[in-house]
């Protein structure tokens, strides 16, 4: 932690260097700190969202986790509105910065009904008069998220995977928050119902200046939403630049391969397109290798990728990667 | 034609709620051909995982086959006993959830849930059924396999653990795979890796594979045939160039509409309008009625049949039907 780091006035969420290390059993006696987060720094401004994607289990989700401080940080320095984000700040910070949680089954109260769900922040936050307006308030973030108002005494068993998903979107709603953390909040649902969420994210973001860490797998979703887009690797970030810019000129060989891949809505384009198929195992990272934690699957590393790791290099425009060779 | 390996006939599935009766699946009809891949798209809720339940017979308590026919290598499923089933599932039919964390117990390491199902369903026991397990794991993609199968699943990404329960339902070879949401926690890298693994081992073992996802992407490379659902009924089957490229519903039209298109960025996404129906008070008529702009008077008061189109794909709209009429292409008696 740098005690002296003074966050830029601009930015609404600012994160310095964030580290978030695991402790992992790996034998009887021994742990090992695994490292889901090794020195993430990024910002957002008010109104503005950023994407960010990776490889499954790159951190993520620890990333989210550990700015509304669902994890106490093993290093680094966090900043909503210019304020320090610590166990003793957090308290007060909560109304402003909610989270969609990736996993909304288990994430969601079993035993209580919807409506009690949604209306759970409210309680906490004191935002009604009377027992009218809480469920007048319900009634609305159910509308806005495609849910129908019989569907409010319900339990979140008897609903599809896509319907869990929105009740838990209307819930990190609820309270108005001015920064959601977004962790696949769209990934269980229709394309149709897809758009009208994310029409109703950008919606807020026009009329209230709301700001969005959107993780997401789908590229194309991703590129849509996001004024910027950073990219990360084994708990690095490895490229961040404006959306349009990371689509058509992406730089580091791992967001290229990323791009590669994506399955394009398109019968004869999907089975004729090439990939670029990625070679070599997925480094663990419990066994981070040295230097740059990509070389071992990468066709262009040379011997300085093993020696050291690379640094994100601005390369004009703002479009940082971090690679030796690109 | 190949055969079908399973033929699902006019299956009617509902809950019993404090409300009413919730009619999840209405009348659902396909085929799927041996060794084939198809693809289920459709509106979030409208009976994409209950009729991949059905099938299984895992429904909720409160959930029940009303009527219609399942039938496996020509016998009809919905007829065997439990101790059938028990058979049945894993064995000729595996699954993998939609909601990981629901079907993996938190109390166990990921390595004993899955050599308990390795144990369960093939002949392996003790070294080698925990062999298998670290091969599996090694298969899709999980990296130092021999360490993650001693965690508990909150220790694990939301990708890793979709990527347990994929092992864990091809660890059984089955003839017939239903992934439902299969790969919604996973990156496109990992993710093509996975498909790829699917379809190898479709090729190998001659699976058959019944592939639940919104992702229309996946489903364009992946699927052989298509069925698209809207309110617990199937609008529309075909090839999946049939319902790409000459969709014939409005449901599937507007779908296909809503993707995000990198031609069009910076421009508001295209919704269909209007809300999703309510399965506690289901329309007499077509149930996409409500949302449609080429609905006529006949779509509120009846069901419309399912009618071949011009290519050889199926669809259920009365707007379609009077295109036909209107161009001379069929006449109707009376
Ligand atoms: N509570 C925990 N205890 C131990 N390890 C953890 C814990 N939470 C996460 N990890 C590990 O940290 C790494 C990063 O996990 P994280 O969930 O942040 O990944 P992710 O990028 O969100 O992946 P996905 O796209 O699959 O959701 C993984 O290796 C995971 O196993
Ligand atoms: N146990 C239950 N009790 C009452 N209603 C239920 C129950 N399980 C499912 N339903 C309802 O049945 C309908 C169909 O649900 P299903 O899970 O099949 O949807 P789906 O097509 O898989 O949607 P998604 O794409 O969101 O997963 C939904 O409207 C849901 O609310
Ligand atoms: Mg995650
Ligand atoms: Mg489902």
């Amino acid at each position: 932690m740098d005690k002296n780091y003074v966050p830029d006035k601009e930015n609404l969420v600012e994160v310095n260097d964030l580290k978030m290390y695991f402790p992992v059993k790996t034998g009887l006696f021994t742990r090992t700190p695994l490292k889901a987060v090794d020195g993430v720094s990024f910002a957002i401004k008010p109104g503005e969202t950023l994407g960010l994607v990776g490889e499954s289990g790159c951190g993520k989700t620890t990333v989210g986790r550990a700015v509304i401080r669902l994890y106490t940080p093993t290093d680094g320095d966090l900043f909503f509105d210019g304020k320090r984000i610590d166990s003793q700040s957090i308290g007060s910070m909560r109304k402003d910065m909610q989270m969609v949680f990736q996993d909304p089954y288990s994430s969601l109260n079993p035993r209580m009904t919807v409506e009690d769900i949604i209306g759970e922040p409210l309680d906490v936050h004191k935002l009604y008069a009377n027992a009218k307006e809480r469920r007048e308030k319900v009634l609305h973030l159910m509308e806005l998220v495609g849910l129908n108002a019989e569907h409010a005494t319900r339990y979140v068993h008897e609903f599809s995977g896509g319907q869990r998903q929105r009740i838990g979107i209307a819930r990190a709603l609820a309270t108005n928050p001015r920064f959601i953390i977004c962790d696949e909040a769209v990934s269980a649902l229709d394309v149709s119902i897809q758009a009208q969420v994310i029409n109703m994210f950008e919606e807020l973001q026009e009329k209230l200046g709301v700001a969005y860490l959107f993780i997401a797998h789908d590229l194309l979703v991703v590129h849509h939403i996001s004024d910027r887009i950073a990219v990360m690797y084994l708990g690095r970030m490895v490229e961040t630049a404006d959306a349009d810019e990371l689509n058509n000129n992406p730089m580091h060989p791992y967001t290229q391969s990323l791009l590669s891949a994506v399955p394009y809505p398109d019968p004869e384009i999907a089975k004729s397109r090439k990939r670029i198929i990625l070679e070599g195992d997925v480094p663990s990272p419990l066994h981070m290798p040295s230097g740059c934690a990509f070389r071992t699957r990468c066709k262009y590393a040379t011997e300085q990728c093993a020696q050291e790791c690379p640094k994100l290099t601005d390369r004009g425009n703002g479009h940082l990667v971090a690679c030796w060779n690109k | 034609m190949a055969e079908n390996i399973l033929s699902v006939q006019d299956l009617h599935t509902s809950f019993h709620t404090d409300n009413g009766e919730v009619m999840a699946v209405n009348g659902v009809n396909f085929n799927l051909a041996a060794g084939k891949i198809l693809g289920i798209v459709g509106e979030s809720g409208s009976g994409k995982s209950v009729t991949a339940y059905s099938i299984m017979q895992i429904l909720e308590k409160n959930g029940a086959i009303k009527s219609g026919k399942i039938l496996y290598k020509g016998e009809d499923i919905t007829k065997w006993p439990e101790q059938k089933m028990r058979d049945f599932r894993g064995k000729c039919c595996s699954i993998i959830f939609q909601d990981p964390m629901t079907s993996l117990n938190p109390v166990f390491t990921v390595g004993f849930q899955l050599e308990e199902a390795i144990r369960l369903h093939t002949e392996r026991r003790g070294k080698e059924a925990e062999r298998r397990a670290i091969e599996m794991l090694e298969l899709v993609g999980v990296n130092e396999p021999e360490k993650r199968i001693r965690q508990y699943p909150y220790e694990l990404s939301g990708g890793m653990r979709q990527r347990v329960m994929i092992a864990m339902a091809l660890a059984c070879e089955p003839d017939i795979l239903i992934a439902d949401e299969p790969t919604t926690a996973l990156d496109v890298t990992i993710q093509a890796q996975i498909l790829e693994l699917m379809q190898s081992l479709q090729k190998k073992l001659g699976m058959a594979i019944i592939m639940v996802t919104h992702d229309l992407g996946v489903i364009a490379q992946m699927a052989d045939e298509i069925i698209v659902m809207y309110g617990g009924r199937v609008c529309e089957r075909g090839t999946a160039e049939d319902i790409f490229y000459h969709p014939c519903h409005e449901y599937t039209k507007g779908l296909l509409r809503s993707i995000p298109n990198v031609d069009r960025i910076g421009q508001k996404l295209e919704p269909i309008s209007g809300t999703p129906i309510n399965l506690l008070n289901m329309p007499k008529g077509c149930a996409f009625c409500p949302r449609c702009d080429a609905a006529m008077k006949i779509c509120l008061e009846e069901q419309p049949p399912e009618v071949r189109t011009m290519d050889g794909h199926l669809v259920s709209c009365w707007a379609h039907i009077r295109e036909e009429i209107d161009a001379g292409l069929i006449t109707v008696q009376g």
